[in-house]
């Protein structure tokens, strides 16, 4: 992404919650990786971020444009902050690559207000197709990893997070199915057989149940 | 060239330093040198913080202090362009209390006697240095720091820096360094201070200037050398390789080419730093410590509005990265906005003042963003 440009030009799905977030709010980023999302929200929507990122260049890259980022894994000690201490705590495309997505979760609606959670849908029609025909694990743009180096380690489906969520002490405050590759700044909302035709699933998610 | 330094003088006009120790002390001159220029509102200012044996030549001010007084120990990250840009900012460096290098410290001539203090200088703190640097910015009219970096017992100095005069400090970076010193530290710092005062020479700190503990200060020095290193920077330096020999002697001779690396640089030192300041410093370091039971220091930091970057070294085990993450969660807990990087180099903690482009872009785009959202 551009430094000139804003939410305009960010992956689709960081465009789509970054509009869910109210301006001035306080952020957690997990896994934000350049700090696309952080950056853009700092500019337009004057949030306080922080960001979580292991990779070394990345985190570097995050704080060498600006932001507090901490270059860390998510564990028990670095996800210590006190109750609801963020509005938001984002979960873009990392929940299927962590070790424990249940109990990061439920860190999670303890430390945050809100949490938004955004995650490849496994069950798209393309991913069905592949397996079924040639009987190997699914290859395509944004799973673009074989079986034995994908960092994806979590396979999850709308359908299979939606459950979860029915399980824990949280509610979908909203919910949107994308349509869009990996890194494209263009998608389209997907109303009709989201479990299908989607992509990507975006999440709000609350403490409590409704 | 002359001599690039200024000195400040002062706690000598019945105006004593009120010391940790509880002595009152004056007076004190500090060592300074300066780079860039003032700007009219003085809002520009980066104090840089020494470590345990440095000085205030943090780099070079021109081709001819180059030639006389060779290459600053942070030549590559202070100048005109550099990550520290002295285009852009005013960089202030002194060299600390109870040190040798044109500061007050044990070896300058007490008034009273006409002699060097010798033991008769108090035993000074990290705290004390801060306060001792504070009257130097104060006396250049200067009520605002935009940036305090410093690594190792630097880093102390940064932290302190944040605690003592936390409405003056804009943005902090800690390197490579420590809420306190672990035992480990303490352990070396030990031996490194009995290998001075078992020297014969020592003369229980009364030495004189043409006859210092040389053995002593050496064998300090290289004791702190191999904490400065690694085990992978030792094997890929020196190896097991032979030193001017193809084989073993036999004799106590220095055998393998680390053993003749320590020796030099046991002697190299011993010509440019006073025994006495090793055990004041070593002392000073020893005895910081931010994160005290009962009521850790570090807990005044609540609500300040420095931000902080926070970056440690993988092969750093003199102040290991564990140590930085502990400081990262007190400042989290005390609500900070804090960064933190751990930078992968196989230098151990010797990293932070070795030329590494992550860390000359992390320092400036730090710095940069700081200002922004003033």
């Amino acid at each position: 992404m551009s430094e000139k440009n804003g939410i305009k030009v960010m992956r689709f799905d960081l465009q789509v919650i970054s509009s869910w977030i109210e301006p001035g709010s306080r952020v957690l980023d997990l896994g934000c990786g350049r700090g696309d999302l952080l950056y853009a929200l700092q500019k337009e929507k004057q949030v306080q971020g922080v960001g979580l990122e292991s990779d070394e260049e990345k985190a570097a890259f995050c704080i060498s444009r600006g932001l507090s980022v901490l270059n860390e894994n998510f564990n028990e000690d670095v996800l210590s902050y006190p109750h609801h201490h963020f509005d938001y705590c984002v979960l873009s495309q990392t929940l299927q690559q962590v070790y424990e997505p249940d109990k990061l979760i439920l860190r999670l609606l303890e430390i945050g207000t809100k949490i938004i959670v955004s995650f490849p849908n496994f069950s798209h029609w393309r991913v069905r197709l592949q397996l079924l025909c040639t009987g190997v694990a699914p290859k395509n743009d944004h799973l673009p990893y074989e079986w034995y180096n994908t960092p994806n380690i979590r396979v999850i489906t709308i359908k299979d997070f939606k459950r979860f969520i029915r399980t824990i002490n949280a509610t979908v405050v909203k919910e949107v199915a994308l349509n869009s590759q990996k890194n494209e700044r263009f998608g389209r909302v997907i109303h009709l057989l989201p479990d299908w035709r989607a992509t990507y699933g975006i999440f709000l998610l609350e403490e409590g149940e409704r | 060239m002359s001599d690039p330094r200024h000195y400040f003088t002062f706690a000598d006009n019945g105006e004593p330093l009120q010391l940790d120790c509880g002595r009152s002390f004056g007076p004190v001159t500090l060592a300074y040198e300066t780079w860039g220029r003032l700007n009219p509102d003085k809002s520009n200012v980066i104090l840089i913080l020494h470590a345990f044996s440095g000085d205030s030549h943090v780099a070079s001010h021109d081709d001819a202090d180059l030639q006389a007084n060779g290459p600053g120990w942070w030549e590559a990250m202070v100048g005109p362009g550099k990550g520290i840009d002295t285009d852009r900012y005013f960089v202030l460096c002194s060299n600390i209390l109870g040190s040798c290098s044109g500061s007050t410290g044990p070896s300058s001539i007490n008034p009273e006697t006409g002699k060097a203090y010798g033991l008769d200088f108090p035993v000074v703190t990290i705290g004390d240095m801060v306060k001792a640097q504070k009257a130097l910015v104060d006396s250049l009219g200067i009520s605002r720091l935009y940036g305090v970096i410093g690594g190792s017992v630097g880093g102390m100095q940064v932290l302190q820096w944040c605690i003592s005069y936390p409405e003056m400090v804009r943005a902090a970076i800690p390197l490579a360094t420590t809420m306190r010193h672990s035992a480990l530290c303490i352990a070396f710092n030990e031996v490194a201070r009995q290998a001075i005062m078992t020297d014969p020479k020592w003369r229980k700190g009364k030495y004189t200037e043409d006859d210092p503990p040389e053995l002593g200060l050496a064998v300090a020095r290289m004791i702190g050398h191999i904490t400065y290193l690694s085990d992978e920077a030792m094997h890929r330096k020196f190896g097991r390789r032979l030193q001017e020999r193809d084989d073993l002697s036999f004799r106590f001779e220095s055998d393998f080419q680390v053993e003749s690396y320590l020796n030099y640089q046991g002697t190299k030192f011993v010509h440019r730093f006073d025994a006495n300041s090793l055990l004041y410093i070593t002392k000073a370091s020893d005895y910081f410590d931010l994160n005290k039971d009962g009521a850790p220091a570090i807990n005044q930091l609540a609500g300040t509005m420095t931000k902080f970057l926070v970056i440690s070294f993988t092969s750093d085990w003199l102040y290991p990265t564990y140590q930085s993450r502990e400081l990262v969660q007190a400042l989290k807990r005390n609500g900070c906005d804090v960064s933190f990087c751990e930078i992968h180099a196989d230098c151990g903690h010797d990293a932070f003042l070795l030329p590494d482009e992550r860390l000359i872009s992390l320092i400036s785009g730090f710095l940069n963003g700081a200002a922004s959202d003033e």
